[in-house]
């Protein structure tokens, strides 16, 4: 599945034993992938391989993260893989959706992969529809954390610290039986899915995710991505820690292009 | 989701995962109708060789191929037809069967300008110069095992391959409005192994290309 650039230090480039995996889930406003291309655009992150998968739909552009005519012209695909090795991070970006029936066996891979490649931990940034909330959701942050049992050991006391909120389970049967309660994430792709096995796997997984709807979801982004920093500081966190997330050069004409003059 | 007449629509999510689709535990019939879908919509690639036998596999001997140029969608299939192909100097070598939704293709190779197909053709002077023209839509499931069963009859070293494909002008994100572009124009993505010289600009971000070409 992971394929190695030959430019990314050849088995140093690949070696992420010790590492932490982040990545997003394909969610409802894609607000994981954005916060992924913010943090990868900010700390100038390597570019180290990619996933050869027949379960992502294809697609191809030039370097999104391009800061000058000399790096804009490696070609990027739709699911890569950037580390930063002096902050033992590696990043996995999707850039396209499930093609149907194809999410379990990427979820199955996935997890494999995180397991051959002895990586420590997974943050998986995700979101879930903001219009599913119930009334105690809907007053208060709108950012929730989960943890695998294997992390909640780990670091459950840190998320005290900071007092981050739960998420919260939903009755499975709503109005008929309250007393049963299952995790619901309407919305987030695979999320469910990743946090479920990942339970059952051992392996330690975190999940970061925001409630919010289609629409501009910039903002959302840097509010997870913010979310995020104040677990593992990937930069130091001022008062205004959003001028310090740089936003790549691909999220240009996000809503459209520019007007015809004629039409004035 | 309420909308401004008050009616209650599931907002499709730019995430495009079927919610629906995890929640329902599939039931023997389920896999069953599902593999049956799949074996449907398999791609079969039929070669002819030299002794003009048909084959589906080319499995013993990968076949040696020094450039391979793709056109994807019927404009760059037509531009082929018109300016490249012609009976003295091109042979028939392979054909691919298929079917989704939007069409099928046949096995035979006399196809009309409006049909459906995707053909390989080969340069008789040059046997190692591959052409296909591919004017049927290949769905995203079958993508991938085009690709494989395409490149895996193929020996890949010193291969060139050359993709022509259209998008509308309308899809291209830029400053300015589309309306005064002048069009039609040409934008090139490469990779960083191919170091000819590149006869037009490169395409440039937030720009993607998406389907069987990116593929």
């Amino acid at each position: 599945m992971f394929v190695p650039c030959e430019r990314g230090g050849g088995s140093a480039g690949s070696d992420f034993k010790g590492f932490t995996l982040l990545m997003p889930a394909v969610s409802v406003g894609n607000v994981g992938q954005l916060a992924i291309d913010l943090v990868i655009s900010t700390l100038g992150m390597t570019k180290v391989g990619y996933f050869y998968t027949d379960c992502l739909v294809p697609m191809v552009g030039n370097n999104p993260y391009a800061t000058a005519e000399e790096n804009s012209m490696e070609l990027s695909i739709n699911a890569e893989v950037y580390s930063l090795p002096s902050k033992k991070l590696v990043v996995l970006q999707i850039r396209s959706p499930f093609i149907k029936n194809k999410y379990r066996p990427f979820c199955q891979t996935l997890l494999s992969w995180v397991k051959s490649s002895k990586c420590a931990r997974v943050v998986v940034l995700s979101s879930s529809h903001a219009y599913q909330r119930d009334d105690e959701q809907l007053l208060g942050t709108p950012l929730r954390y989960l943890l695998t049992p294997d992390l909640e050991k780990a670091v459950g006391g840190l998320m005290q610290d900071l007092n981050w909120k739960e998420m919260e389970k939903v009755a499975s049967y709503p109005g008929i039986n309250d007393t049963e309660k299952v995790l619901h994430i309407p919305g987030g792709g695979i999320t469910k899915l990743l946090f479920t096995e990942s339970c059952s796997k051992g392996i330690q997984m975190a999940v970061l995710l925001k409630f919010c709807s289609e629409g501009d979801n910039i903002p959302d982004a840097f509010a997870l991505v913010n979310y995020l920093n104040e677990w593992l500081q990937l930069i130091k966190s001022e008062v205004n820690t959003s001028s310090q997330w740089k936003i790549p050069s691909s999220w240009r004409l996000l809503f459209g292009n520019g007007l015809p003059p004629a039409l004035f | 989701m309420a909308t401004f007449f008050g009616e209650v629509v599931v907002a499709p999510s730019r995430a495009g995962v079927d919610d629906e689709e995890e929640a329902r535990e599939e039931t023997p019939e389920d896999r069953e109708i599902r593999r049956e879908l799949e074996k449907k919509r398999e791609i079969d690639i039929l070669w002819t060789l030299k002794s003009g036998a048909t084959t589906e596999s080319c499995a013993d001997e990968p076949f040696v191929c020094s450039k391979f140029i793709v056109a994807i969608g019927r404009n760059a299939a037509a531009f082929l037809s018109s300016f490249i192909l012609d009976s003295v100097c091109w042979e028939v070598v392979g054909v691919v069967k298929l079917w989704n939704e939007w069409c099928r293709t046949s096995s035979t190779t006399n196809v009309l300008p409006t049909d459906s197909f995707c053909l390989f053709y080969r340069l008789i002077s040059d046997p190692t110069v591959l052409l296909c023209q591919c004017s049927c839509y290949v769905a995203e499931d079958q993508q991938f095992q085009w690709l494989e069963k395409v490149f895996g009859c193929m020996r890949k070293e010193g291969l060139q391959v050359t993709i022509l494909s259209t998008c509308p002008v309308a899809d291209y994100k830029t400053q300015e409005s589309t309306l005064t572009l002048p069009s039609p124009f040409l934008k090139a993505l490469k990779t960083k192994e191919f170091k000819e010289q590149v006869c037009c600009p490169l395409l440039e971000q937030p720009n993607i290309v998406r389907d069987l070409p990116a593929a």
